[in-house]
């Protein structure tokens, strides 16, 4: 199984697009007229989190494939959508908390649906890896994973929705974040680093594709020269180690 | 089953009594009424629920259960079902108990001419607990760390349930009885258990094949 097919096309494209988008943020889209220049940490932030976000039901799409078919690559695929959203989930939070801080005065605040429900979904997540390392039999450990990413990726959407819905019984939208009201150069800055930050994830998904894939084909040709004798024990892990 | 229930109805009912003192000392209050009375009332049940979806198939996985029931010529959702119900059941039992504890210990107003609509809040609150509960507890009871697992899914997966019910639940526990009852925040507790219960039949059988 070759997963390094067009990586380096992939690779160009994310670094053109990822140095565009920052180019553009910092000499062609205006500064906010309310926030200022912290206001262009928007850029970073709502792209990384739309992708994350996307990223983790992409984990649940494929774990429904891995179910369907028994695929075990599927299963990797799932693993690795779910391990690289995580952890741009810790970075939408982090950058989340550095505008709130800015904008808001505030480094949490709990009035915005967006955020709460986020960090609803971020812990969810985060149970994800402790969940496989507790699970030693492989075939299991894929099956297992693969239930709790299509629950969890079904729970996205509607969380959201409950969420939203609680806050906005008292508190109106006043941010709308992708709204329509974003001028022309503001929104085609953001859709470049929206385009680049999806980008960025595929690459750096299909990388660790095919780092994982090697490592896994390495071990089975050792196998085959060596025998079982001749392998040290793996270690356990949260990552699938067979295809 | 009955038997095992004897194990964890008690259990998860003396939880939620001492949950209600500790917040009573916690929160240093004598009463509570509106959104904190309802805040206080799920979160205590919905921890309380944790306790009995741990224990949920702790039997089958122990005592071997489960092989039993793959060679039993029954549909795997039954057991599903089954086992959903008795949580289900589970939570009702210790309610019965710990709504009326509730109402003595910590509420002020008392919820005397809102009974219907509370429990229908419950009702459709413990159904979207138990779906997801049962879920959990069969994902949690082949892991090496059952105990630390189940909580950590099952309570951002709840989160919604806790929005829902004490939302529908706070003007229940007004004094006035001024608020109009939210009717919406039924219908979302009842998408949130249709859409799990659908999730959990689709995905369930998986959790079984050995």
């Amino acid at each position: 199984m070759t997963f390094g097919r067009g990586l380096r096309a992939l690779s160009i494209a994310s670094a053109v697009l990822i140095t565009g988008a920052f180019a553009l943020v910092f000499f062609y889209a205006p500064n906010d007229a309310d926030q200022g220049f912290i206001q262009k940490i928007f850029y970073v932030h709502v792209p990384l989190a739309i992708v994350a976000l996307c990223g983790f039901v992409a984990g649940g799409v494929f774990a429904i494939r891995h179910l369907r078919s028994g695929d075990r690559a599927d299963d990797l695929r799932s693993y690795v959508a779910i391990h690289i959203s995580l952890v741009l989930a810790v970075g939408v939070l982090i950058t989340g908390s550095i505008w709130a801080r800015a904008a808001w005065g505030h480094w949490w605040v709990w009035d915005e649906p967006t955020l709460v429900s986020f960090l609803i979904v971020f812990l969810l997540y985060a149970c994800y890896q402790p969940l496989r390392f507790s699970i030693e039999d492989p075939e299991r450990q894929a099956r297992y994973a693969s239930v709790f990413a299509i629950v969890a990726g079904a729970f996205v959407p509607l969380n959201f929705m409950a969420v939203r819905m609680a806050e906005s019984l008292t508190h109106p939208r006043v941010l709308s974040t992708t709204g329509g009201a974003m001028p022309g150069d503001m929104r085609l800055t953001f859709l470049v680093a929206l385009v680049g930050m999806a980008c960025l994830f595929v690459t750096l998904w299909k990388y660790e594709l095919a780092s994982k894939s090697a490592s896994i084909q390495l071990r089975s040709l050792k196998r085959r020269l060596a025998g079982d004798a001749g392998l040290a024990p793996l270690a356990r892990s949260a990552a699938p180690q067979e295809l | 089953m009955e038997l095992r229930a004897f194990e964890s109805v008690p259990a998860m009912l003396m939880f939620s009594v001492s949950t209600f003192v500790l917040f009573h000392f916690g929160l240093d209050r004598g009463s509570l009424a509106g959104d904190l009375a309802a805040g206080v009332l799920w979160v205590t049940l919905l921890l309380a629920a944790v306790l009995g979806m741990n224990r949920l198939f702790v039997a089958e996985h122990e005592q071997g259960g489960f092989d039993g029931f793959l060679m039993a010529p029954v549909d795997r959702t039954a057991l599903f079902v089954a086992k959903a119900l008795v949580l289900f059941c589970f939570l009702v039992a210790v309610e019965l108990v710990a709504l009326p504890a509730f109402a003595v210990l910590l509420l002020e107003p008392g919820p005397g001419q809102a009974l219907p609509e509370l429990l229908a809040v419950v009702v459709l609150a413990d159904a979207g607990i138990a779906v997801v509960g049962t879920l959990i507890g069969a994902l949690g009871v082949q892991t090496r760390a059952r105990d630390l697992i189940v909580p950590l899914m099952a309570l951002p997966l709840l989160v919604p349930v806790v929005i829902a019910a004490s939302e529908a639940s706070a003007p229940l526990f007004e004094a006035g009885g001024a608020d109009p009852f939210p009717g919406r925040w039924l219908m979302v507790l009842a998408l949130y258990d249709a859409v799990f219960a659908l999730l959990a039949y689709a995905v369930f059988d998986f959790l079984l094949e050995e």
